[in-house]
């Protein structure tokens, strides 16, 4: 693994970046259904058409999957990650539906060092989702993240 | 799936559980979060979490599956005894998501829902809207996972 080129310290409020695209296929939307959302909304095109979203669409669960894989090769696998303690809000705003094109606008909110943790900060950031120039779903949450080591390149 | 109002504040589920294995947690990693603590043991162990753990995606993902597998059951106990069964529509979205801990390879995590809200839709007839608590708790009876989901639930047809 390559050193992080991104620490704490490098995020800035106010910052506004824009990572992707991606394609979402009909295959991967029936496929991650089966795995973990198996309801025929996400399943079944004729079901799906009778039901709320009105066709076929992606489970939340796995926009918010594709979010995370967007921003992993848009900037997380560069940054020394420490993970997230978790999800302020999601909210499902748009069906993602096969052959959507999506990206996600990542935006700082905040930052801040920990106080018992000198090693460590936390970045809070809402992520747009975008299908084209829909946003299909925003989320607010933190990505926690190491501190500049001492004499680490700038 | 039981109809609106036959639901009530308090309501608990136990929705069963799921044994998280290195492969399942580095299969879904590599296609979702491909952080270094997601798809290696010997890069885990170099970070504070100390050893392989599942990305959050996947631990949330697979409450959902969990969910949907209990309430199929559900669904047939209540058919088998001839009673008609709601539908459920999506949902708007979560709030309050905590992965408390980090759910480890080898860890058997219990998940439970209840519900906190239950409110009528006078704009959307035919539906209400609940909101439960969703947990995930390991094998040393550790809270995971804490988030609240609402979604949308078939009201009773009126005659």
């Amino acid at each position: 693994m390559s050193d992080p080129k991104l620490y704490f310290e490098d995020f800035a409020v106010g910052e506004v970046n824009t990572y992707g695209t991606r394609i979402v296929t009909r295959e991967e939307i029936v496929a991650f259904a089966a795995e973990f959302d198996p309801q025929p909304m996400h399943l079944d095109e004729e079901a799906a058409r009778l039901s709320l979203l009105g066709g076929l669409a992606a489970s939340g669960w796995h926009t918010c999957a594709l979010m995370m894989r967007i921003i992993c090769d848009g900037f997380v696998l560069d940054t020394a990650s420490m993970g997230s303690p978790g999800v302020d809000e999601v909210k499902w705003l748009a069906p993602v539906r096969p052959g959507d094109s999506l990206s996600v606008r990542a935006t700082v909110l905040e930052t801040r060092a920990s106080n018992s943790k000198p090693d460590r900060g936390f970045v809070i950031f809402r992520y747009d989702v975008l299908a084209g120039d829909t946003m299909v779903m925003t989320m607010k949450t933190a990505l926690m993240a190491e501190r500049r080591p001492a004499g680490a390149a700038t | 799936m039981k109809y609106f109002e036959d639901i009530r504040i308090g309501d608990i589920d136990t929705l069963g559980s799921h044994l998280f294995t290195a492969e399942a947690i580095k299969s879904f990693a590599a296609r979702f979060d491909p952080q270094p603590f997601h798809m290696d043991e010997e890069a885990a162990k170099r970070t504070h979490f100390g050893a392989l753990c599942a990305s959050g995606w996947h631990t949330v993902s697979q409450w959902m599956r969990c969910m949907i597998d209990h309430r199929r059951l559900a669904d047939e106990a209540q058919r088998a005894r001839g009673e008609p069964v709601a539908k459920n529509g999506p949902s708007p979205g979560i709030r309050d998501n905590k992965w408390l801990k980090p759910v480890y390879a080898g860890d058997t995590i219990a998940f439970a829902s209840e519900v906190i809200d239950r409110r009528e839709l006078p704009h959307r007839p035919g539906w209400g809207l609940i909101t439960v608590r969703n947990t995930g708790t390991n094998q040393h009876g550790d809270l995971v996972l804490s988030f609240i989901a609402s979604e949308f639930i078939e009201r009773l047809p009126q005659e």
